[in-house]
């Protein structure tokens, strides 16, 4: 929006220069700049200081601002990036519309990458007097407002989705909480015991289920699916699909009666397909909500005619055949993404014979395989004949740090859950060996290294610096290949079971709604944040924040704390009673816009539609972050970024090239 | 060649017995070298002082007892004054020669040294040959 303001032959404005310490006076001779600039027109006055982001910097620019009823300023510093948020509220302080200031960057784009000081002066003169060109141009402009519904979508039920919707829902916000599988719990109520303190995966998740579920601000839908999303921060409509359970989970008692007559078998995915579980089932006796789901896909139809079997039983009529698909469709102000991760397949690496032999198994099967409500009752059995193991083998990096074949990344938690597996194998079978190959142990982390120590020291794992070249069968055993690099010595390992360390990867199911939401993700598919440092549970889309495994590998506790930020976050944008967008935006000029729709395809945020009706483009100014692609991209000069138009670009360079 | 290593009880047995008489617990070495760095006779070693206790993790008597190395260590304890894990190497390394000779002949006893040389040797010298060479 812009307000009314001077003509550019009436404009005053001011210039300061830093010295930013020696890191721009050390090359650029500042007070030559600032006398060089003095008789500009349109500059009233100059002048330089030592840090002018200090406290009696930004003082003198106030008082300045005042006395010399200045109508814009040209700050010569840093990167815009770093201070200009700074000058524009010293400016807003002196009455001045923060619009109006220019950040001439000469410091990262000359003072850091010359020496020549000579030379070096000037160019700062030219970077400056362009600004001077673009400030006299500069208009007036006043943040675009909008109103924010608030109550929260939180895409997952995994430890994170359920950490960030409690959280919100404590801070006193709806939340509604959508997991695609018939229970929340995620992966980590498939986990046996957690790192470095032991604790029982289900045991300490489960109360966190359980308040989910009873949380008078949470509405939990599970067996849910996200179907597609419109609008924008503060603003979204989602349509939320409802898969058919074909139970009705109130009327669902648990007397589990069609479960034991349903004839229809097929692996559960609970227990990593280790074990069997009927077409009607409960994922895992703590599911929530508590009822059977009835497997669309597995039963045999769906039609009484057919089997049926189940809803004779039934006591309390749960079971409903006739059961639809359904969309609902819900109004929220902000989303957090925590879709979780998946693992590597074992296909990709044949040598390892993980799709061949059936002892050769993932790190989530051998979490299976160890918890006591597993498919072994914690009894650690190889999944081909049910022996105890004697020797174990582990094997760490498969398909992690592999930039040539695999992902070049790593996986972050291997190395602590390696040690993991390795010290609780060791406790349950004594008299068996555990071996394990590493490349490096990276266990960073509060109590992690002390963890890895314990493994080696006390429960005598030995760690074989090494890959290993492949693993295959010979009688009922499988042999492993591999190197010693400590000692230089190629070893060869007889195993009863291999456990392969497969990398974390994006999750594959929900690659399509990422690319629905818009959202932005980095080249291996995890949700990419707006800031690696800065603002690490964000989205560079506004109003979606990141929490969990949807953003990279990362290890419980990491991904808790990542959540209850993004809730944190997502309390900051709800304490407000209407958002401020940065009026830096790109509108349409209706009279010179062809409807060419060049700019719709351009716009990475979805802010432009072509309105067929009129024939020109129409823009939702808060989806436009500003980025000015359009602009570029426009043939007829109608796409116009405020403060940023073409006349004011081309001054800019007129500015540059003259002499 | 490629070497098998067993789980077996026998590798165990002398993973065991090194502990047991050396009193350390040789898994706790995490390879960082610091041993070997400052060794004062690691130039003259066949294998360094943490290629021996890496040997003994692996399991593989015959590297370990095929080596100079055991010889050649002076009993001067640098390594065990500087190792980050607590480890003793001296012992280890005394463990091993135990195990080499476990017939308890001596090699070496004080009357072998004549008594003008006696005077000159520093006594660690008399220490290190006798914890090396007697029994």
């Amino acid at each position: 929006m812009t307000v009314k303001t001077k003509k550019k032959e009436d404009k005053r404005i001011g210039l300061f220069v830093c010295h930013c310490g020696v890191n721009i006076a050390g090359v650029v001779d500042v007070k030559k700049v600032a006398e060089a600039l003095k008789d500009t027109p349109g500059v009233s006055m100059s002048t330089d200081y030592v840090y002018m982001c200090s406290d009696p910097g930004q003082q003198m620019i106030i008082d300045t601002i005042k006395e010399k009823h200045l109508d814009g300023i040209i700050v010569a510093a840093c990167s815009p990036t770093l201070h200009e948020k700074t000058f524009q509220e010293a400016a807003r302080l002196a009455g001045l519309n923060p619009y109006q200031i220019e950040i001439a960057n000469i410091r990262e784009q000359n003072s850091w990458v010359h020496s020549d000081k000579d030379k070096a002066t000037k160019k700062a003169v030219k970077i400056v007097k362009s600004h001077v060109a673009k400030a006299i141009r500069n208009e007036n402009l006043e943040p675009i407002k909008v109103d924010v519904k608030k109550r929260a979508l939180v895409i997952g039920g995994g430890v994170s989705g359920l950490q960030a919707a409690l959280d919100i829902a404590d801070h006193g916000y709806e939340v509604i909480l959508v997991e695609k599988n018939p229970s929340i719990g995620g992966k980590m109520i498939q986990l046996s015991e957690t790192f470095p303190t032991l604790d029982c995966s289900q045991c300490i998740l489960t109360p966190k289920m359980v308040e989910v579920s009873r949380h008078p601000r949470i509405k939990l839908l599970t067996y849910h699916e996200v179907d597609s999303v419109s609008g924008f921060i503060g603003n979204f409509k989602v349509r939320i699909k409802k898969k058919p359970r074909f139970v009705d989970e109130k009327l669902c008692n648990l007397c589990g009666e069609c479960e034991k007559v349903c004839p229809q078998i097929v692996p559960d995915e609970f227990n990593m397909g280790l074990s069997f579980r009927k077409a009607i089932y409960m994922p895992f006796p703590q599911a929530i909500p508590g009822t059977y789901t009835l497997d669309e896909d597995h039963c045999l139809g769906l039609s009484p005619v057919r089997c049926g079997k189940c809803k004779d039983v039934c006591e309390p009529r749960a079971i409903d055949f006739d059961m639809k698909e359904t969309i609902i469709e819900e109004e929220v102000g902000a989303i957090v993404v925590a879709t979780g991760y998946d693992l590597y397949t074992m296909q990709a690496l044949g040598e390892f014979g993980g799709e061949k032999y059936e002892d050769v198994v993932n790190g989530l099967e051998f979490e299976r395989i160890l918890s006591a409500s597993g498919p072994t009752g914690g009894v650690v059995r190889r999944p081909s004949d049910g022996k105890v193991p004697k020797s174990v083998v582990f094997v760490q990096c498969c398909g992690s740090r592999d930039t040539e074949k695999h992902l070049p990344y790593c996986s972050k938690i291997c190395c602590m859950y390696t040690a993991k597996h390795a010290m609780l194998y060791r406790h349950r079978v004594p008299d068996g060996q555990a071996t394990v190959f590493y490349i490096d142990v990276r266990t960073g982390g509060k109590a992690f290294d002390e963890f890895y120590q314990r493994t080696v020291e006390e429960d005598k794992v030995l760690y074989i610096r090494g890959k290993v070249s492949k693993v295959f069968k010979e009688g009922d055993k499988l042999i492993v290949w591999g190197v010693d690099t400590l000692t230089g010595k190629k070893v060869e390992i007889e195993a009863d079971m291999v456990v392969l360390a497969m990398a974390m990867v994006k999750t594959d199911g929900v690659q399509d709604l990422l690319k629905k939401l818009k959202i932005s993700t980095d080249i291996h598919g995890f949700v990419a944040e707006a800031h690696p440092k800065l603002r690490p549970v964000e989205s560079l889309n506004a109003g979606f924040f990141l929490a969990g495994c949807a953003h990279g590998p990362k290890d419980i506790p990491e991904a808790v704390s990542q959540a209850s930020a993004a809730a944190a976050k997502v309390g900051d944008l709800f304490a407000q009673k209407e958002l401020s967008h940065e009026p830096t935006v790109v509108p349409v000029n209706d009279e010179l816009c062809s409807g060419c729709g060049i700019c719709v395809t351009m716009c990475p945020y979805g802010a432009r539609t072509l309105d067929p009706s009129k024939g020109v483009v129409d823009v939702n100014e808060i989806l436009c972050e500003g980025c000015g692609a359009c602009a570029a991209a426009c043939p007829c000069g109608a796409a116009q970024q405020r403060n940023q138009t073409d006349d004011q670009i081309f001054s800019m360079l007129r500015a540059m090239l003259r002499e | 060649m490629r070497v098998k290593l067993k789980a077996g009880p026998e590798q165990r047995t002398f993973i065991d017995r090194i502990e047991e008489l050396s009193g350390e617990n040789v898994f706790a070495c995490y390879q960082c070298g610091r041993c070997s760095a400052g060794c004062p006779m690691a130039s003259e070693m066949d294998l360094l002082p943490n290629q021996i206790i890496r040997l003994v993790q692996m399991g593989l008597l015959e590297d370990v007892l095929r080596s100079k190395t055991l010889f050649l260590c002076a009993s001067c304890f640098t390594c065990e004054s500087r190792c980050p894990k607590g480890i003793d190497m001296a012992r280890v390394m005394e463990a091993v020669r135990h195990i080499l000779d476990p017939k308890g002949k001596d090699a070496f006893g004080p009357g072998e040294i004549s008594p003008e040389l006696a005077k000159e040797l520093p006594q660690q010298v008399m220490v290190a040959l006798c914890r090396k060479f007697a029994k």
